[in-house]
């Protein structure tokens, strides 16, 4: 494995009227588990139901009705940990969080306050500036998501919906690692990257699937670096948090409005009062929901209806070794294996899919695939067992080519047609015939092109097509010769004129390759005509 | 034969086996004692409809030599749990007209085993109360009175309803649910038999939640023999209760041999209360007697956090409570305030909780918002689970001394008055408990058997506690008791 070493980000400052100021972030991230039935109860999760169709006797909190943890979900939970490289509990238990409300019909959410099931673990979250920050997690627990209420169908009624009532979530706490929106962005988009190569959550923020609450202090600078160094929180401001955030974009505003407002209430002599806020993205401000006072005094305890929840480290261990490849693993193979460069890594491992497309594009371009020519999927990071062994040297030489028919030619044209990767009408078998006639110099870099268009349009084998249609590079440097023979007899002037100034020799390469319909090899053609214009 | 009603569940089930009866005989006698029992509110839903199908059907079932362990005897049912398409509202204003779309496990349980349902029993209110006066339905009234006296008497609570069904022969048996000595108190006061089994035994998935980590169902009989036949059938694994225990299920009724030679009974000298009635003494005393003449070795223990239960409880059992009563908020079902206009969801709450809750409830969820709030929780909730733990430990020394069952009185005093203690301070009412909690603090069976009666007439119960999972032991040392005890006396009728 490779230590990628990176420079820490600059935190963000914001110049007061006074001081400059710096941010201070720290984020409770609720994902929604990818699983079938709810946390506790058989109840599908589906989105876009008809409302109050997903709802099971005791997610609609029927008399007598008791919950059954859905095993899945902890195993889900479990994945999640060990991909943020958090230490697993194997014993954790469920409380319940006691308010009112009408979309949580129990009168209580049921959550894990006092023992979560993932304890510490970190985040390596890069800036793509080659600056990257390791965010600590400080714990991961589950709990159950309220229903919906929705109060603009009538003037007098509210309405409410229970489909998403119990669907499990994992909250996702770090600590106050995070310095500046962009960061904040960043980490949300490396968790919900994670997550999406475990399968654990979809990371759709659009239906609420991924969404953070934000808390956001700001401090004089130099007054992080003590907090650092003791992890005393008197070190750094009082902080607010931003509920129910879920748009990058929003985040971004509302953190750097947010610790604005702050700066603002600080130096005009005041006291930022800790407090939980809305973000309006209309109005560009943060609202107060309730202050300290108001808060809600949520009575935790144990929930008598559940036992703890025990698991058995084998189980972990299992899990453990049947874990995907991660995405910073992933992207430091790729430039081992494929020398690809920091930034085509970080895009081509953006998303497994894309990820997987790239892989067996090389593994076909290098024969390292037998005749199936299947994806190729990972079972561990360290293993790599289904990709069999194969040659670094080429590997490292088709990589780049590689990357570059990936990231620019299919990423483009499949963005052209508003499609993702896994919508692509070329295989990696035929994308790496393509590049296989390149490597070979069977043909020519704008003939790939054209090429590449004919086989995302109509398909075919390209070896077959470059045959059929006489595609083929003129490599034959008789051929070339005699081709810029005649065009050197019939323009005797520029021959004169090039022998001035040899940077007109460009001129007779650009002949004979109209002459040739883009066939002849650049390279012969270059050297031919530097031989004969005697440049 | 007669007086069908009059007969246990053994000897029903003999009874019907042999075809000297049949299971609508039996449920018509039954059906008849309750018509002309309104006096005692005990049955507030009745379903004859639903008793006589079931009867028919077991009757064919009999028929046909199908017959499983309580096929055909006619029973009631405790409001606290939720029978299908029936009447379930944990005797409170909040839950009227609830009709649930399910059956609990426990009375399906007792469907599945045969048993014929006549219809649901009066209790306190959500199962909070000591006397069945805190019901919606009114109170309960005991079959029994003091001699010479027509003041009504409580049958106990919370399952009072139960209790003066059982007593009062309107049924062979009945269900009911014990939290902190709801099946054993009102069992003790009517002179019937209360098991409350081991923590676990018993699903609790569809019966209404008081406080989840003490509730337990168990049966209400006329004798030991019954409340074995009846435990049976209503305990076993259930995975829609994730608190239920995964284990067998003996055969309770083989267990009865009467034989507890060698056995050591534990007499723990902290339920040895100050003031206790010299009725209460003695008939303790008599009871050691009787098991010692049966072969039995009386040891002398100690519980020494037995004092601190009562507080514990009363404060862990309203905790769980104010929050398992969250759900009765008027937005999915039951009762809602009807509202003024611009009342908004606060004072929807507010009022619906106000209309729907009777006092008592109100005041153990006010009581338990209040241990569980932040800056008392410390002191009161956690400091009350350390307790409990303790209590569990001081059994768990006893049972490992060797001691097999611990016997101690089932209630300080015979039944009371309706409405005497209406004006007293509720922890009044709540000593009624201070034989009761410990057992379901430390999750232990705990049984009620009638050993004698008072000086006006009233019967007194004993109350033995046992091993955990070992209610069969335990059943077969009451069995003793209950024996040597010969209490026969039947209440008057009045009604």
């Amino acid at each position: 494995m490779l230590d990628l070493t990176y420079e820490l980000p600059k935190p963000k400052v914001i110049a007061g009227a006074k001081h400059d100021w710096e941010l201070v972030i720290g984020m409770e991230v609720h994902a929604q588990v990818s699983s079938n039935a709810k946390l506790f109860s058989g109840a599908s999760t589906k989105f876009g139901a008809e409302p109050n169709s997903n709802v099971a006797f005791v997610d609609a909190a029927m008399p007598g009705m008791l919950p059954v943890i859905n095993e899945y979900c902890v195993e889900q939970a479990v994945r999640t940990g060990l991909g943020l490289k958090a230490d697993i509990n194997l014993w954790s238990a469920f409380d319940r969080k006691n308010y009112f409300y009408p979309d949580l019909p129990q009168g209580y959410q049921i959550s894990q306050l006092y023992h979560p099931i993932v304890g510490e673990g970190e985040v390596l979250v890069e800036l793509g500036d080659g600056t990257a920050r390791k965010v600590r997690i400080e714990r991961i627990h589950m709990e159950q998501d309220a229903g919906k209420s929705i109060h603009d169908m009538d003037p007098n009624m509210s309405f409410v919906d229970l489909n998403r009532t119990g669907v499990c979530l994992m909250e996702i706490v770090s600590r106050p690692d995070i310095r500046g929106p962009e960061e904040a962005a960043a980490y949300i988009a490396k968790l919900r990257q994670i997550m999406q190569y475990l399968g654990t959550c979809d990371g759709n923020m659009q239906n609420g699937n991924l969404r953070a609450d934000v808390n956001v202090s700001v401090c004089l600078p130099g007054q992080y670096e003590k907090y650092q160094e003791t992890q005393d929180f008197s070190h750094l401001g009082t902080r607010c948090e931003i509920k129910n955030m879920n748009s990058m974009r929003f985040i971004q505003q509302a953190i750097e409005v947010e610790a604005r407002r702050q700066i603002a209430i600080i130096e005009a002599g005041g006291e930022v009062e800790q407090e939980t806020r809305l973000y309006d993205p209309d109005k560009g401000e943060t609202r107060s929901m309730r202050s300290k006072e108001e808060a809600h005094d949520y009575r935790y305890f144990p929930d008598p209806d559940l036992l703890p929840l025990e698991i058995e480290q084998e189980w972990v261990d299992d899990i453990a070794a049947k874990l995907p490849e991660l995405p910073d693993e992933k992207k430091a193979r790729f430039i081992e294996d494929f020398a690809l460069s920091d930034y085509d890594a970080s895009v081509l491992t953006a998303e497994v899919e894309a990820a997987s497309y790239f892989e067996a594009v090389v593994m076909n371009a290098i024969d390292a695939l037998d005749e199936s020519g299947e994806f190729i999927v990972y079972t561990t990071s360290s293993s790599n067992k289904s990709i069999g062994s194969f040659d670094k040297v080429q590997s490292r030489d088709v990589g780049k080519t590689a990357a570059n028919w990936v990231i620019n030619e299919l990423f483009g044209r499949l963005k052209k047609d508003d499609k993702g990767i896994s919508e692509s009408s070329v295989t990696p078998k035929q994308l790496a015939g393509i590049i296989k006639l390149i490597k070979s110099d069977a043909i020519s870099g704008k003939i790939a092109k054209d090429l590449f268009e004919i086989v995302y349009t109509e398909g075919g084998d390209p070896a077959q097509i470059v045959e059929e249609r006489g595609m083929k590079q003129v490599t034959d440097t008789g051929a070339i010769e005699a081709a810029l023979d005649e065009i050197i007899a019939a323009n005797p002037a520029q021959v004169e004129k090039a022998k001035v100034n040899p940077k007109l020799a460009g001129w007779f390469v650009g002949q004979v390759m109209k002459a040739t319909g883009g066939k002849a090899n650049p390279k012969a053609v270059n050297e031919l005509v530097a031989k004969k214009l005697g440049s | 034969m007669s007086d069908l009603n009059k007969l246990g569940l053994a000897e029903a089930r003999d009874a019907l086996r042999k075809g000297d009866t049949t299971s609508v005989e039996l449920t018509e006698a039954c059906l008849k004692a309750i018509d002309a029992a309104d006096a005692l509110n005990a049955f507030v839903h009745k379903t004859p409809e639903i008793a006589l199908e079931r009867a028919r059907a077991a009757d064919e079932r009999i028929k046909a030599g199908d017959a499983p362990s309580m096929c055909g005897l006619p029973i009631g049912i405790k409001d606290l749990f939720c029978t299908k398409g029936v009447d379930s509202q944990a005797a409170s204003n909040i839950l009227k007209g609830f009709k649930p779309e399910y059956e609990s496990t426990v009375s399906q349980q007792l469907v599945d085993a045969g048993a014929v349902m006549l219809g649901k029993l009066n209790m306190d209110e959500f199962a909070m109360g000591s006397s069945n006066e805190t019901s919606a339905y009114g109170n309960a009234v005991s079959p029994w009175r003091r001699d010479g006296d027509d003041a009504q008497l409580t049958p106990g609570g919370s399952s009072g309803g139960s209790a003066a069904a059982v007593a009062a022969d309107l049924c062979l048996a009945a269900t009911g649910t014990d939290t902190g000595g709801s099946i054993r108190q009102p069992a003790a006061f009517t002179g019937t038999v209360g098991i409350k089994p081991t923590y676990g035994r018993c699903s609790r998935w569809g019966v209404v939640a008081f406080a989840s980590s003490l509730d337990q169902a168990g049966p209400m009989t006329k004798s030991v023999r019954d409340a074995a036949i009846m435990l049976e059938a209503m305990c076993g694994h259930d995975p829609k209760d994730s608190t239920s225990a995964d284990l067998p299920v003996p055969d309770f009724e083989a267990m009865l041999t009467g034989d507890i030679r060698g056995k050591k009974i534990g007499i723990p000298k902290e339920y040895r209360m100050d003031g206790m009635p010299e009725e209460i003494s003695k008939l303790w005393a008599d009871g050691a007697e009787m098991l010692k003449a049966a072969g039995a070795e009386i040891v002398d223990i100690s519980l020494p956090h037995t004092k601190y239960a009562l507080p514990a409880y009363y404060v862990i059992a309203p905790a769980e409570a104010s929050s398992n009563l969250a759900r009765y908020d008027g937005v999915r079902y039951g009762h809602r305030a009807t509202l003024e206009a611009g009342d908004g969801i606060t004072e929807m709450y507010e009022k619906t909780r106000a209309e729907g809750f009777g006092p008592e409830v109100q005041r153990r969820v006010m009581v338990g918002t209040y241990v569980l709030s932040a800056g008392f929780y410390d002191a009161y909730y956690n400091r009350a689970r350390k307790v409990r733990t303790l209590i569990k430990k001081d059994f768990e020394d006893a049972f490992a001394a060797g001691v097999d069952a611990i016997l101690t009185p089932a209630t300080p005093s015979a039944a009371f008055g309706l409405g005497e203690m209406t004006e007293a301070d509720p922890v009044q009412m709540y000593l009624n408990d201070v034989f009761t909690v410990t057992v379901n603090l430390a999750g232990l069976p705990g049984i009620a058997v009638p050993a004698g009666l008072d000086a006006k007439g009233l019967p007194l119960g004993l109350q033995l506690i046992g091993k955990p999972w070992e209610e069969g032991d335990l059943l077969n040392t009451a069995y003793a008791l209950e024996s040597a005890a010969g209490f026969v006396a039947k209440p008057q009728q009045w009604w």
